[in-house]
């Protein structure tokens, strides 16, 4: 699973160019995304929907979050035509993706601290 | 990655992540670091700290990227600072945004150190470069400015000293382009004590201001010496023994120089490197060349200086045309001169003297395709001797230690008779007279005439009979001019006595030479007409003079003046 959803050598860059700044780099990142999915999960406007979408693929896609970033941008384009279901499986489905790589970055976030 | 001088960089970026993996990125690339999570935001830090370059998301609550790029750019002005949209932005239309708003260039996630690193470089680049472009266009328009106040005041100081003199008597008529001033054309003109009309046309070589500081010296010394009495020749040496001192090498002046004489209706030439001038006689239509037959103003050391003029007779109401190389000089589409024949035509052609200049004008338009900017001419037309009024010389003293009781005799023999002209100092020292300052110019004519009598008729002995007609005219200067050269023995004596007379004074002048002397009763006979170009000019001195007489068989000439207290 990991490779379609993580890009390790994004990550192993982010490592080397954060250096100790990489387990504050992730709590941020974990921290923003879980606000931008509460934010996404109670806005029903498309536009601040789309808005919200654009942001977090751009900072999904700076910490190799391929498989989340790719389904930001299907929210952030489509947000305007797709029926409120479809847009709440989307939502679901970020949901989803975060959750399954949100351990990751807690590995990377213990492993860079223990190291 | 760190070839370059730190800058301090804004990044504006509402995503807590992203920006700070790029305030890391850039920081480790060695430049300061600026943040803000806002357009807002990012508005009043750049207000604050003038970052040099700016990285923009496009997406930001409070306000956006676009907006907030508008207004840095609005508050840059001139100087550039370049803003770099961060943004994954794929529409075409928000990207035609963000270049609307001022953006210089794109940065899409996920972020790449080293394109991040080559555009922040390359913008600097730019950055630097219009800071250059913008340095050195304040420098150019400073220097610009600095020149034209420089030429302004230049062309003021010229002009003053350029048209101090008698330009606008009524027998003169010039054209100047306006810009002829600062492309070397000068003209000048001024009359001489004796009520003579000293006239200079020059053309130095060079441009601007250089050719105006060159002709700061040369015209003091034309109205200096003019003022003084002083002849063509002594001017003409001073003029350029001063230029060849001062100029460079390759700057020297073209110049033609007039003395024309109301009193002996004669017109004196010097022509040094310009155009050929042109006398034209009234009554038979005839242009007399006057040819340049001297090196120009300023290349010839004193030794080796010509000062030789040429004579011509005029008439009431002839013309002496002068013009510069300006006129002859000028070429048409296919670089053919327009050259001395066209000029002649077109004097043939002439109907009317008044139009000559329009229709100069007009025909150097007509063959060039467009006006010319650096002609000049001037013409001088011969008045009645009663109708020129020179202004009268101002001066300064309070005129407290006038000497009213003196004498003074001069003997003036051959070496010094050939180029010394010893009209200047005499009439300086009469002008000490305060009572004789009103009669300045009748007395340098006086004396003027005394003095050209007893050199020329007297010590030279030349016959005042060849002056009958033109030819003849040019052939008395012609020998005068080489008896002079010859000159060895013989003299001149000047005798000066002032002494008080009533409540004013009296001069008594007397001149003597050691020539044969002359038919005092035959030439006493003769009416009092003043204007024949023969006749010693005896008429003029018994008109402008009191108890004029001849004793000695004429080698003797003594002549009153009186004045009031």
């Amino acid at each position: 699973m990991t490779d379609t959803h993580i890009d390790r050598e994004a990550l192993s860059v982010l490592r080397e160019v954060m250096e100790e700044g990489y387990p504050e780099l992730l709590d941020t990142f974990l921290t923003d995304s879980e606000s931008r999915l509460a934010e996404l999960q109670k806005t029903a406007d498309a536009k601040a929907l789309s808005e919200v979408a654009h942001s977090f693929k751009g900072s999904a896609s700076n910490m190799g979050a391929v498989r989340l970033a790719a389904l930001c941008q299907e929210l952030e384009s489509e947000a305007k035509n797709k029926s409120p279901s479809d847009i709440a499986r989307l939502v679901a489905d970020i949901s989803g993706e975060f959750a399954d790589v949100r351990p990751i970055y807690e590995y990377e976030r213990l492993h860079a601290v223990t190291h | 990655m760190q070839a370059q001088e730190p800058l301090t960089i804004l990044i504006a970026e509402d995503s807590a992540a992203d920006r700070l993996l790029l305030a890391t990125i850039v920081r480790r690339q060695g430049h300061e670091v600026l943040t803000a999570a806002n357009g807002a935001e990012a508005l009043e830090m750049f207000r604050r700290q003038s970052p040099h370059l700016v990285l923009m998301d496009a997406m930001m609550p409070v306000m956006d990227g676009f907006e907030a790029a508008r207004q840095i750019k609005a508050l840059a002005g001139e100087t550039l600072v370049p803003i770099i949209f961060l943004t994954s932005l794929t529409e075409s239309e928000a990207l035609a945004r963000c270049l609307e708003a001022g953006g210089d260039d794109f940065l899409a996630k996920p972020y790449n150190q080293v394109i991040l690193a080559a555009k922040i470089k390359a913008m600097d680049r730019l950055r630097r470069l219009q800071a250059t472009v913008l340095q050195q266009r304040d420098l150019i328009a400073r220097h610009h400015d600095y020149l034209l106040n420089e030429q302004r005041v230049a062309k003021a100081v010229f002009d003053k000293v350029a048209h101090s003199g008698c330009l606008s008597a009524p027998n003169i008529r010039y054209l100047q382009s306006p810009y002829a001033l600062f492309n070397g054309d000068l003209l000048l003109a001024a009359y001489t004590p004796a009520g003579d009309m000293h006239v200079l046309l020059g053309d130095f070589t060079g441009h601007g201001l250089p050719a105006a500081v060159g002709a700061m010296p040369l015209a003091e010394v034309f109205y200096g010496m003019t003022a003084k009495g002083y002849g063509l020749a002594e001017t003409l040496r001073e003029m350029n023994a001063k230029l060849k001192r001062i100029l460079p090498v390759d700057m020297f002046c073209c110049a033609t120089m007039l003395c024309l004489s109301f009193q002996r209706r004669s017109v004196e030439v010097w022509n040094g490197g310009m155009p050929d001038g042109y006398l034209h006689r009234i009554a038979t239509g005839e242009r007399v060349p006057l040819a340049a037959r001297h090196l120009p103003l300023g290349v010839l050391s004193p030794q080796a200086f010509d000062d030789r003029t040429e004579v011509q007779t005029m008439a009431v109401g002839d013309r002496v045309f002068l013009l510069s190389d300006g006129v002859i000089d000028t070429t048409d589409a296919d670089d053919r001169l327009f050259g001395v024949e066209r000029l002649q035509q077109l004097f043939a052609a002439n109907r009317e003297p008044d139009n000559l200049f329009a229709e100069i004008e007009q025909a150097l338009h007509a063959f060039r395709g467009e006006p010319r900017d650096d002609v000049s001419m001037v013409e001088i037309s011969l008045l009645e001797a009663a109708h020129v009024v020179p202004s009268a010389p101002v001066y300064s003293d309070s005129g407290q230690s006038c000497p009213l009781d003196w004498s003074v005799s001069f003997e003036f023999r051959g070496a010094t008779l050939r180029r010394f002209n010893p009209l200047p100092y005499l009439l300086q020292l009469l002008l000490e007279v305060h009572g004789l300052r009103t009669q300045g110019g009748a007395i340098y004519s006086v004396l003027a005439e005394l003095y050209s009598n007893a050199l020329e008729h007297g010590v030279l002995g030349l016959d005042s009979s060849l002056k009958r007609d033109a030819a003849g005219f040019a052939r008395y200067y012609e020998m005068r001019n080489e008896r002079l050269e010859a000159l060895q023995d013989g003299y001149v004596r000047v005798h000066l006595q002032v002494k008080p007379h009533g409540a004013g004074g009296c001069l008594v002048i007397r001149v003597e030479d050691s020539g044969k002397g002359f038919d005092v009763a035959r030439v006493m006979e003769r009416p009092l007409d003043g204007v024949r170009l023969s006749g010693r000019g005896v008429s003029l001195i018994r008109q402008l003079g009191h108890n004029a007489s001849w004793s000695d068989e004429g080698r003797s000439a003594c002549v009153e003046f009186f004045w009031e207290g």
